[in-house]
């Protein structure tokens, strides 16, 4: 009787377990940081509740929602150029291996440079304008989708394309009713990755080739008059936002069509 | 046999892949000939990895002899063919797809109206009511090898090729999956061509039984099983047919080496 008793006693347990833990942990370190900021007689660096005033007068001024638009719009655009070009481009490197062989080499040796080295090359080719943060963007996007994707159609298991052309499938039909819905849920993971990049990529682009987004506003806020408290407001926005495009994203893991794709449960 | 009458044939079949670079090449298959009737339900026994499955893959169009005649309908194989269906060991159901979209791949030309017509007949066979909504990863083994099953029935298969379709599942779900088979094998009039390593699976299934050596393989022997359906598995007529055959594989019953082994 006292394992019976006992079993619900702890679902509870460790239903609030998980959510003590993290609030209490988040508790602590706020509070160690308003008192570290205290403590040290910083006027400079702010407390948690100053930076979150920053929110409250970017708000009022109408900034905050101009500048993460301005920053959403670049990661929209050079993000949705990147699946349209990466996704089709994947498959093909994929799937006909004259092509593989060919720009394999050639991507794997542009993958490991920084997006971040491409600043200067992209101001000289499209100048400070919304088209380099764009440029940057997308080929930071590039890479993880394009070579996901490849990766999906190559380590699709035997079994299905058998299947497939025992049921006399080629050509588009295997492609549309077998290839793709084999390789979606690794095409989706690659997207998923992609998209973290791009929001890594926009802030650092912006605080260098415009003057508007959430990445201006952190280097103009230090340049013009050390507003510390604007500066981490804006990290604050950019950590936000970043984790609900994470989530966005995450639940496409969820339809039935790709939910296979991710183990169990 | 009359070598007239027959659906499959093959001729003097050899079979050998590449070895590591450097070393001889596998010899898999040797002069392996074999014949099967249209209708006729053959099973293939042979010690494991001894190239049942590479036949069957020949058969199905997916590998190509290297010496030999293989030819089915009058026609030699060149590949496969949407008339003879594969059904695969490690389930070949498409896992993004529902159990009566899976059901009615194979008809993805037919109209919709004869495609659902099809579809319901032939998930009602195979004991699949109520799960056409259901996706692969929320059915168990036995039901995803069902589902496969319906895929080639539905799509008009006239040969099925079964490459240990229950070699994963467990023993009872095993068993049902014999009896089902045979039920729809009797209903459908289908040649099956079936690949296990389990000699009792043969006997319970088969007209007759093709037993093949160890590496580099041929068909040693042929066992015809005369016994009526359902069988009785203590029937003196089944187990003088099962121990043929492991005497033929060179062991008896209990797993020990027969008087004359090979």
């Amino acid at each position: 009787m006292v394992g019976a008793i006992r079993k619900p006693a702890s679902r509870n347990g460790a239903r609030a377990r998980s959510v003590l833990l993290p609030v209490g942990t988040a508790g602590v370190l706020l509070a160690s940081w308003h008192f570290g900021v205290v403590a040290s007689g910083s006027d400079l660096f702010p407390t948690p509740g100053q930076a979150v005033g920053g929110i409250v007068e970017l708000a009022r001024k109408g900034l905050l929602l101009k500048y993460v638009v301005a920053s959403l719009f670049r990661v929209t655009m050079g993000f949705g150029l990147a699946v349209l070009v990466g996704v089709p481009l994947g498959l093909v490197l994929g799937w006909f291996r004259p092509a593989f062989l060919a720009l394999n080499p050639i991507i794997q040796a542009l993958r490991p440079i920084s997006p971040i080295a491409w600043i200067p090359v992209a101001i000289l080719w499209f100048g400070v304008a919304d088209t380099a943060p764009i440029f940057l963007i997308f080929l930071a996007s590039l890479f993880p989708i394009t070579v996901s994707s490849m990766a999906a159609v190559q380590n699709m298991q035997q079994v299905y394309l058998r299947a497939a052309q025992n049921f006399g499938l080629v050509g588009l039909p295997l492609f549309r009713r077998v290839i793709l819905p084999a390789a979606l849920p690794q095409i989706i993971t690659g997207i998923r990755i992609a998209l973290g990049v791009a929001w890594l990529v926009v802030v650092a682009a912006e605080m260098i080739a415009v003057n508007s987004g959430l990445g201006y506003l952190i280097i103009d806020a230090r340049n013009a008059g050390k507003r510390y408290d604007l500066v981490v407001a804006g990290m604050m926005m950019i950590g936000l936002i970043g984790l609900l495009l994470d989530l966005l994203v995450r639940r496409l893991e969820r339809f039935d069509e790709v939910r296979w794709g991710y183990g169990q449960q | 046999m009359d070598s007239s009458s027959a659906l499959i044939e093959v001729r003097d079949a050899w079979m050998s892949f590449p070895g590591k670079p450097g070393a001889e090449p596998i010899h898999v298959l040797e002069r392996v000939a074999m014949q099967v009737r249209a209708g006729e339900f053959v099973c293939i026994v042979g010690p494991s990895g001894c190239g049942k499955s590479t036949l069957l893959n020949i058969l199905g169009g997916f590998l190509q002899q290297v010496r030999g005649d293989v030819r089915i309908e009058g026609a030699t194989v060149t590949g496969p063919d949407p008339g003879r269906i594969f059904v695969f060991q490690e389930n070949g159901v498409f896992p993004w797809l529902t159990v009566e979209q899976n059901a009615g791949f194979g008809l993805w030309k037919s109209p919709p109206a004869e495609r659902d017509e099809r579809v319901r007949h032939y998930i009602k066979m195979v004991g699949l009511v109520g799960f056409e909504k259901a996706y692969p990863r929320e059915l168990s083994g036995g039901m995803r090898q069902r589902v496969e099953i319906a895929r080639a029935l539905a799509a008009n298969a006239r040969v099925l090729f079964m490459d240990e379709p229950f070699g994963a599942l467990d023993f009872l779900t095993r068993l049902k999956m014999r009896a089902d088979l045979v039920r729809i094998w009797q209903a459908e009039h289908k040649t099956i061509v079936f690949v296990t390593h389990d000699i009792e699976e043969a006997v319970q299934l088969a007209d007759r039984v093709l037993v093949m050596t160890r590496r580099p393989a041929t068909i040693q022997a042929e066992v015809v099983i005369d016994l009526p359906r359902p069988r009785d598995l203590d029937a003196p007529g089944y187990l003088a047919c099962r121990d043929r055959i492991f005497e033929l594989m060179g062991m008896d019953a209990h797993g020990g080496e027969a008087q004359a082994p090979r």
